[in-house]
């Protein structure tokens, strides 16, 4: 069985995010950059399966500029077996990456595909599903736990009010949330070792899709700032102001 | 311009982020729709006929649709799309897990999470976990828009009359089957309606601690949530976590109890009315987003503020 698994290369989760003076975007040039957490547990997720036995081959697909090449080669130092980078330097929006995907995806005719439920720098959520649609392939998000038997993938998704279970037929498209697994470091052998496993280029704007943006961003600006309020002595004092003052019990 | 909700429900009510989605849908235009597709859920769909503002409900009843399944809702919603300008979702599990495979279907981008309605082709939405707002202009001719339901008023669940017309099912099929759910029960509001919220964190030790939280949220009427810290650490269940990948909050109250306010997790409380801080550390990032902190030990302030609350 083939497993593909897309990650993404976004601002490192610790960085304090700043928003450009010219309300353009957020700064990113000098900020750490690293794969988005939700990739890093689909990378762990297929790399177990191949530790299983389940899985013959995982494959790591990233979309973005040069500097990507880096997210891509730390999915191969966590197990990946092979790289594809899809060079583009314009940002894409999900409806392209998921054309994007496709088109790897007719190629590499995975039987599983799992990505993560969002990158944590759009915010998003929309690359999996968009994907299993234009593939007409089932799709189990927000997946906490998966599953494989046969030719059946039986996910536990986080859901509002709980957990669902759904059967799916394969291949399909598994979207990973955050109890999926915990993902491991790589060690400094395997990260040399995946220096030297393949990276196959390809660029974009050769794939023959439409990934021109959709949205254009008008505008970013800084949210409204939440100003600190007072330290309060004890209990009481904390029950009178909130009856007395911001009067909400 | 034209505007088609997709309601969200369990079969027999309708869930509240539905109708601060048919707010979100009356600032873009007058003549707004619901689709209610389900199983027997006819009583929705009289529901959704009297939320105030609704032109028509779309009622299709058949069990393909019981569950909400994506693979079987967004052939339907596609099927029916014609003559709408928008199709709109909460921006709940439901909504993120059906309203992407409908953009896809469309080849139209979606809007994702949007908090306010600039003109029917621009929308404000929140990037990096709320650390900044980008306001997106789509070109496309159909925008597929999930709601946050925090940032928009509930519409009124009377004084509306709606028609209801039925709609047959659309292509369905079995590649994705619901097998079962586990729900949370709770005699407690729902976590992203409730008026009052007190949270849990790292800082409460053990699942079992959660009993002091639960004291409290009693005499508040308020829902109990987590930080993801709690959730990882199998304190309480997933169905807790607030923040930027768990739900989003803004209730009047919020009580922040033993969390260190990691930026994931103001993403998902931040926009509360007033926020209360309980913590030992007097360094807790959270102190910096607090109207009202408290420097304490939790265990001693917790029982002390049950007992305190009448």
């Amino acid at each position: 069985m083939k497993v593909l698994v897309a990650v993404k290369r976004v601002i490192d989760y610790n960085v304090n995010v700043r928003v450009k003076a010219d309300g353009s975007g957020v700064e990113t040039s000098n900020v750490k950059m690293s794969m988005n957490p939700f990739d890093e547990i689909a990378v762990e997720e297929a790399v177990r399966l191949k530790e299983a036995g389940v899985a013959d081959e995982v494959v790591a697909v990233t979309v973005g500029s040069a500097a990507s090449q880096e997210t891509l080669r730390t999915a191969l130092a966590m197990g990946a077996d092979r790289g594809i980078h899809v060079v583009s330097d314009e940002e894409l929006q999900p409806l392209a990456v998921a054309k994007v995907l496709k088109s790897i995806c007719l190629e590499e005719t995975p039987d599983l595909v799992i990505v993560g439920k969002q990158a944590i720098d759009d915010d998003s959520s929309q690359t999996g599903q968009m994907l299993a649609a234009m593939m007409k392939w089932p799709q189990g998000t927000f997946a906490s736990k998966v599953e494989l038997n046969e030719s059946k993938a039986v996910v536990i998704r986080e859901v509002d009010g709980g957990l669902e279970t759904v059967g799916l037929s394969m291949p399909c498209v598994v979207t990973t949330d955050l109890r999926l697994n915990e993902p491991r470091y790589a060690s400094l052998p395997n990260i040399m070792k995946a220096k030297k496993k393949p990276i196959d280029e390809k660029q974009a704007s050769e794939l023959g899709v439409d990934i021109a943006p959709r949205l254009t961003v008008v505008n970013v600006s800084e949210p409204p700032k939440r100003e600190a309020g007072i330290v309060v002595e004890d209990v009481s004092q904390l029950v009178d102001k909130l009856k007395n003052v911001a009067k909400v019990i | 311009m034209s505007v088609l909700v997709i309601a969200e429900h369990d079969n027999s009510s309708l869930k509240l982020a539905t109708l601060s989605a048919v707010t979100a849908a009356l600032r873009i235009s007058e003549t707004v729709d619901v689709l209610v597709a389900g199983s027997d859920c006819g009583s929705v769909a009289e529901a959704a006929s009297k939320v105030a503002g609704v032109k028509r409900v779309m009622h299709c009843d058949d069990p393909a649709y019981a569950h909400m399944l994506a693979e079987n809702m967004a052939p339907l919603i596609v099927s029916m799309s014609e003559g709408f300008t928008h199709i709109l979702a909460p921006a709940t599990t439901a909504g993120k897990n059906i309203m992407p495979r409908v953009a896809a279907d469309l080849d139209v981008a979606q809007i994702s999470d949007i908090v306010d309605v600039v003109d029917a082709d621009t929308f404000v939405r929140p990037i990096y976990a709320g650390n900044a707002m980008a306001t997106v202009k789509s070109g496309d001719a159909v925008k597929v828009i999930t709601v946050r339901g925090t940032a928009f008023d509930a519409a009124d669940q009377t004084g509306g009359s709606g028609s209801i017309e039925t709609v047959s099912a659309a292509e369905t099929g079995d590649s994705s089957t619901f097998i079962g759910q586990e729900l949370s029960k709770s005699e407690r509001p729902e976590l992203t309606a409730a008026k009052v919220v007190i949270s849990g964190g790292r800082g409460m030790g053990s699942g079992e601690n959660f009993k002091l939280i639960d004291a409290v949220a009693d005499k508040l009427g308020a829902a109990v949530g987590a930080s993801r810290a709690a959730v990882d650490a199998g304190y309480v269940p997933s169905d807790y976590q607030v923040g930027q990948t768990g739900k989003i909050v803004a209730p009047d109250l919020y009580v922040a109890v033993g969390i260190s306010g990691a930026i994931q997790h103001l993403a998902g409380m931040k926009d509360s009315k007033v926020i209360v801080a309980i913590n030992k550390d007097p360094e807790a990032p959270i102190f910096q987003v607090a109207d009202f902190g408290l420097v304490a030990d939790l265990f001693e302030a917790l029982p002390e503020l049950e007992a305190k609350l009448t």
